[in-house]
């Protein structure tokens, strides 16, 4: 008998030593949750984030790249050299660099990657980027020389972007299901619709990271998120996409809860072409009509930064002109009366599926009500919002977040979906384009952000912030999100 | 047996009740938000507490008892409207082509699972409360018209309608004033409990967010706002989820309990 009730004991004695065993040796493997899965993995022929949260930095690198806290560094390229009138940089490469492949990444390769965001039919979803290289010319193996038609403050950073990174002509074809970079983990496995695994690359040029494999998960819905985090399943959630969750994982010692901020701008997204918006009386109403402050409690539960602009709060440059529109219903009724709006009129108000649009628009739904105006809301899947909104224009309001870091300049495109016309700003891009003293630079761009909010162009609601929950032991997550990009190689585990 | 019905019958009215009331009255409005007193726990100001933007649940659901009834009481419309003349045709023409085509074509929508179909129908056609109620109406089509047919047919060989015809009445007065009012009863039972699955079929839509758009309330979309909160403000979930129940039991034992009353055999045997 005493040997019956003995055994369990024995047997949980030595299984709790034997997990103990495989605590001590911290893990190297880690499984991270994203809501959204990446349509394919060619960071340089799309704009989806997904992609560059798989690929940035982990399987391509650029020239340059972000860091965590959104400087800059020399990334393949060790160094550079600035010609004195800022047109001409001699980019010296890092020596002995590979492909995941054995092939070697030289000058070529640099050449090849510039040219090919250049071309005329260039898939490149930022065109803009590259938009001032007038010429990339092959100085050595280990040197390359691009030649822009004008100087460009901000090339370095251009050139950190996702969307700039260097790939190889000989792997080029299969990019998008077999992508070959030059960075830390290669890639080892996609099944569609689950997952994705990237492997360390025991070539690489830099630091061994200290994760052996990472297992990206993709995870849409907020109530599977929640059960997956809770039940361990993966270690960390990219950015959580339910808000009212977070006081939960804070009060939990088993998680961490990492709040930081990106670069998304959470703007109302006004139709400056189609009647009655493209009347500036009607925008100021909209604008005047919206109280932030409930949208960033009742949406995002209390996280983000009010903003008057498009332009991301942490930014230096960043000007405070949230007062410029602040909520003021009366003011916005007779706005509208001086439009010739009196009774408001009715609209349509497009809305993605992230929680800060679903929920956000019910809120501005409302706060609209208010003033007279009826939007109607629809609810579309995120392609039927790019194949409608962003590419067909055929919408009154929309919500959405702009995610790309120090985008501005897209109010300079006037066939960009919002469909901003100013000459005014335009030269003023220009301008800045061609000022490299940090110091004009900043003026001029605090001139952009007041010259957008006033002509009200869109309605500003909200900084996006970075709520990311993780296991307790991982280390060396970005807090922020200057770029989309989850660093593999920064991340480990604690004892 | 008469429980079954007054329950029913209770239940059902007060959820009636409600929907008529919100359309003179509700404790708040339902549409204005009041997000500093958001996720309140049902207390004495806002009976059924407040949900993530401070609205009034008691008032959500009060107005969306109406979005409930009005999407299955006209999606049972739509499959009465049709399936009854439908079914009446079929057995006027017991064994014709036209019986065949009748009923095979209800065999084909039979044959697709209902709320998949449903889904497809809006996601085609677009969200909303219309093309909610046309997706749950055109699969109470073939419920009714076979439930009709099936009567008809024993009736047509009753000694009352041979008499009919014998006074030279043709078929589709025979249907309308001699087999109609005999499988009405039937009918009435049937339409409560699709009525009951309407209400159903109307919130899974809507849980999926296929069904009324907001800021139209929805018992559906409630539940799924909710499912995120469950776990610190489960009245978000529990009350619109307990509205859904109360409804559906009540006219399901509505429809018992009026299936025994209208039952002639077991009428006779009350009395």
């Amino acid at each position: 008998m005493t040997q019956h009730l003995f055994r369990p004991f024995v047997t949980a004695v030595v299984f709790g030593a034997s997990m103990l065993a495989s605590q001590a040796a911290a893990k190297s493997d880690i499984t991270i949750a994203m809501q959204l899965e990446p349509p394919h993995l060619d960071p340089t022929s799309a704009a989806a984030q997904a992609i560059d949260s798989v690929v940035y930095a982990n399987i391509f690198e650029g020239l340059t790249r972000f860091m965590g806290d959104g400087s800059v560094v020399p990334g393949l390229a060790e160094s550079w050299e600035i010609s004195d009138d800022g047109t001409v940089y001699t980019f010296k490469l890092r020596d002995g660099v590979t492909f995941h492949d054995g092939t070697s990444m030289d000058a070529e390769d640099v050449k090849f990657s510039l040219d090919r965001a250049l071309a005329e039919d260039s898939a490149n979803a930022q065109k803009a980027l590259f938009a001032g290289i007038e010429s990339v010319e092959v100085v050595d193996p280990l040197t390359v020389k691009v030649t822009l038609s004008a100087p460009n403050g901000n090339f370095l950073f251009n050139l950190a972007w996702g969307d700039a990174v260097i790939v190889a002509p000989e792997s080029i074809e299969n990019i998008k299901t077999n992508p070959v970079g030059t960075g830390a983990f290669t890639f080892a496995d996609w099944v569609q619709g689950d997952s994705i695994t990237l492997n360390r690359n025991p070539d690489y040029w830099g630091e061994q990271p200290a994760l052996e494999t990472a297992t990206f998960k993709f995870i849409s819905d907020p109530t599977a998120a929640f059960a997956a985090m809770m039940a361990e399943d993966v270690d960390v959630f990219d950015i959580y996409p339910a808000p009212e969750n977070l006081p939960q994982f804070e009060a939990d010692p088993r998680f961490q809860v990492l709040i930081g901020s990106t670069e998304g701008e959470t703007i109302l997204s006004t139709n400056n072409k189609q009647a009655p918006f493209d009347d500036i009386l009607v925008r100021q109403a909209l604008a005047h009509a919206i109280d932030r402050q409930a949208i960033i409690d009742g949406a995002m539960f209390g996280y983000g930064t009010p903003i008057g602009t498009h332009f991301a709060p942490h930014n230096p440059a960043y000007v405070d002109l949230t007062g410029g529109s602040a909520h003021d219903p009366e003011k916005a009724k007779a706005l509208l009366a001086e439009a010739g709006y009196p009774d408001g009129f009715e609209t349509t108000l497009h809305l993605p599926p992230p929680s800060y649009a679903r929920r956000g628009g019910e809120i501005i739904a409302a706060q609209l009500a208010d003033i007279g105006i009826k939007a109607e809301i629809i609810n579309v899947e995120w392609a039927q919002w790019l194949e409608s909104v962003f590419k067909g224009k055929d919408f009154g309001l929309t919500i959405v977040s702009h995610t790309e870091p120090m985008d501005i300049g897209i109010y300079a495109r006037p066939d960009y979906y919002f469909q901003y016309e100013s000459t005014d700003f335009q030269a003023l891009m220009e301008t800045l384009n061609a000022t490299t003293d940090p110091e004009e630079r900043a003026r001029l761009l605090g001139e952009a952000q007041r010259l957008i909010a006033n002509d009200y162009v869109n309605g500003y609601l909200f900084q996006l912030a970075k709520l990311g929950v993780a296991r307790a032991g991982v280390q060396g997550l970005w807090e922020n999100a200057p770029t989309a990009a989850i660093d593999l190689s920064a991340i480990s585990w604690s004892e | 047996m008469t429980r079954n019905l007054t329950l029913g019958a209770a239940l059902s009215s007060l959820v009636l009740l409600a929907a008529l009331i919100s359309f003179v009255w509700t404790p708040y409005d339902h549409t204005s938000l009041d997000i500093p007193n958001k996720l309140q726990s049902p207390n004495g100001q806002h009976w059924f507490g407040t949900d993530h933007f401070g609205r009034d649940m008691l008032s959500m659901i009060m107005v969306g008892a109406r979005t409930s009834i009005a999407v299955a009481l006209v999606a049972v419309g739509i499959g009465m409207a049709l399936g009854v003349p439908l079914g009446l045709t079929a057995a006027a023409r017991k064994g014709s082509w036209l019986d065949e085509m009748i009923m095979r074509g209800n065999d084909l929508v039979f044959a697709f699972p209902s709320l998949v179909i449903a889904i497809l129908i809006t996601a085609v056609f677009g969200a909303g409360a219309i093309n909610a109620i046309i997706a749950i109406g055109i699969f109470n089509i073939p419920v009714f018209a076979r439930i009709t047919r099936g009567a008809a047919l024993s009736l047509w060989e009753r000694e009352f309608i041979l008499a009919a015809r014998v006074s030279g009445k043709g078929a589709a007065r025979i249907s309308a004033e001699h087999i109609l009012p005999n499988v009405a009863n039937l009918l009435i039972v049937q339409g409560t409990i699709q009525f009951s699955l309407g209400i159903l079929a109307e919130a899974g839509l809507s849980y999926v967010g296929l069904g009324a758009q907001p800021p139209t309330p929805s018992w559906g979309r409630m539940l799924a706002d909710a499912q995120t909160m469950v776990s610190f403000a489960p009245h978000l979930a529990l009350i619109p989820g307990l509205a859904i129940i109360v409804t559906v039991l009540g006219l399901n034992l509505l429809g018992d309990g009026l299936r025994d009353w209208l039952d002639p055999r077991i009428r006779v045997a009350r009395v």
